[in-house]
């Protein structure tokens, strides 16, 4: 019996599907607990305590959200265009799943073990977002429509920096292989991570993914006091939590890169530190418990901006991005070169 | 120099951080919510709640029907009609509160010279229809012989302000 099921699990087809649920099940079980997570965090913030009705402690509250916009009415607005009002919402949850087919848990636990996988990533959230630009459009409303050309102006103006923020990882690193990114951090623990020399672009990149994933204090998109609620506005049921789903597999996304470019993925911050005696212990093993631990620090500081920031007017955002965030990436860029060069230790020794 | 203290002020976000330790702190102080159904905040005892009509303790209704809360009422939700008694005293025939019209501003209790109208600390009221929220003499009076303890209680920790 056991060889049988050993037998079928060596079809390439039902290998990689059985690998692409084992992501994606955490991952949505992820998403739903981080929007409870989020409610709480905030709640918190403000001495309040946050959804604790639903099951003990509220912990069912975020399956109950589910129910509730499972069943509920689908409405398509008069004048809408249909097969794009559909189109949109599915565009923009399957960039953002599949981009997680290059992300690696561990040194050989990736689905998709690609060389341009960096490439891979930032052409897939660049695609999801033709979700809300399509669902704008087709909403044929004009709050959606204002968020939309927001939104499209505000993620291609942070793509550029986010961009050039990565391309100091990958001078660093001499790959664009997300697990050769990592490994290239190993050899002396927590300084050997990129975030020390590249601090500046590590800096800007998260704050790049903030705004790309149109999180406050960068959502004008949304902007409740002006348009509603943005591109989704006409959107209900499952439809809108499509959407809802895609922004928060986004901000996961945005997270889990952040910590494995930057902070050493499932690397040990106190591997090969010897003077801390740990030796060969779990706590200097690398394990995917670090790179959750890490990912989840860059999630709660997403709900922590959230609680924290008014949001940016519209031509501070603009101004943010370009007056200030390229021009410090590109010339870091240059430092970074010149770090190259020296061949700094422990980042940039060669072999 | 100023200038240069600004800018670098503004490059390294200073006041953002000092905005994230604000929240920061918050996230670790104590919670104030009031989780309402079994906690709920003290109340007044001048608290205007849902109206209810008084009697006298020998059961006899305080209300003469001087029409003073329904003339002083600005959202006119009081409507009375009087009528003479067999007995020869002046009482009222109806007595309604339209409670989807009241503002709750008190006056109608204020006006009355025999404390006969008075608003409760109830609030815990709910119409399952509009008839409902329609307060007849006798639901108001049955609201009064129901809370009378605790209106005369209230009146009397008042009094001497009054």
């Amino acid at each position: 019996m056991l060889d049988l099921i050993l037998s079928i699990y060596e079809i390439p087809v039902i290998n990689i599907l059985v690998k692409i649920v084992a992501i994606l099940v955490p991952l949505l079980l992820t998403v739903a607990y981080f929007t409870y997570i989020e409610r709480k965090v905030i709640g918190y913030m403000q001495v309040r305590i946050g959804p604790n009705r639903v099951g003990p402690r509220g912990w069912l509250q975020p399956i109950a959200d589910a129910m509730k916009l499972m069943f509920k009415e689908i409405i398509f607005p008069s004048g809408a265009n249909r097969v794009l009002f559909i189109i949109a919402p599915t565009l923009a949850i399957s960039t953002a799943l599949a981009a997680w087919a290059v992300v690696p848990f561990g040194a050989e636990m990736v689905l998709a073990d690609i060389n341009v996988a960096l490439l891979y990533i930032l052409a897939m959230t660049s695609i999801g977002v033709y979700g809300v630009i399509l669902a704008g459009w087709a909403s044929n409303s004009k709050y959606a429509i204002m968020s939309t050309l927001r939104t499209a102006a505000q993620v291609v103006s942070y793509e550029i920096a986010m961009g050039f923020a990565l391309v100091g990882v990958v001078m660093a690193a001499r790959s664009l292989n997300i697990g050769e990114i990592v490994m290239g951090q190993s050899g002396s623990g927590i300084l050997g991570w990129y975030m020390w020399p590249l601090l500046p672009l590590f800096v800007i990149y998260f704050v790049s993914g903030v705004a790309e994933t149109n999180r406050a204090p960068f959502d004008v998109a949304e902007g409740e006091s002006e348009i509603v609620a943005g591109f989704h506005v006409e959107y209900s049921g499952i439809l809108f939590a499509i959407f809802f789903l895609a922004e928060y597999a986004n901000m996961i996304l945005i997270s889990v890169l952040a910590a494995l470019m930057f902070m050493g993925g499932w690397l040990s911050p106190f591997a090969d530190v010897s003077f801390l005696g740990l030796g060969s212990s779990f706590l200097a093993g690398s394990s995917i418990i670090w790179l959750i631990s890490k990912t989840a620090i860059f999630m709660f500081l997403f709900l922590w901006f959230r609680a924290t920031f008014p949001r940016y007017r519209y031509d501070q955002i603009m101004r943010l991005g370009w007056k200030v965030f390229i021009p410090i990436t590109i010339v870091w860029i240059y430092v970074v070169g010149i770090m190259y060069y020296m061949e700094l230790a422990p980042w940039f020794t060669k072999g | 120099m100023k200038h240069l203290t600004q800018f670098f002020n503004s490059l390294f976000l200073a006041e953002l951080f000092k905005g994230l330790g604000v929240t920061g702190r918050y996230f670790f102080k104590k919670k104030i919510t009031v989780q309402y159904p079994e906690e709920k905040t003290p109340q007044s005892f001048r608290f205007r709640g849902l109206h209810a009509l008084r009697r006298y303790a020998n059961g006899e209704e305080r209300c003469i029907a001087c029409k003073l809360c329904e003339a002083i009422c600005p959202a006119l939700a009081i409507t009375i009609e009087s009528e003479e008694r067999e007995d020869g005293t002046r009482r009222t025939k109806s007595y309604d509160i339209d409670l989807t019209k009241c503002i709750f501003c008190g006056f109608c209790e204020e006006s009355c010279p025999v404390d006969s109208i008075v608003e409760t600390r109830i609030f815990e009221y709910h119409g399952e229809e509009k008839s409902d929220l329609y307060m007849t003499k006798e639901k108001l009076l049955a609201v009064g012989d129901k809370y009378e303890e605790q209106i005369a209680a209230d009146r009397a920790q008042d009094a001497s302000y009054r």
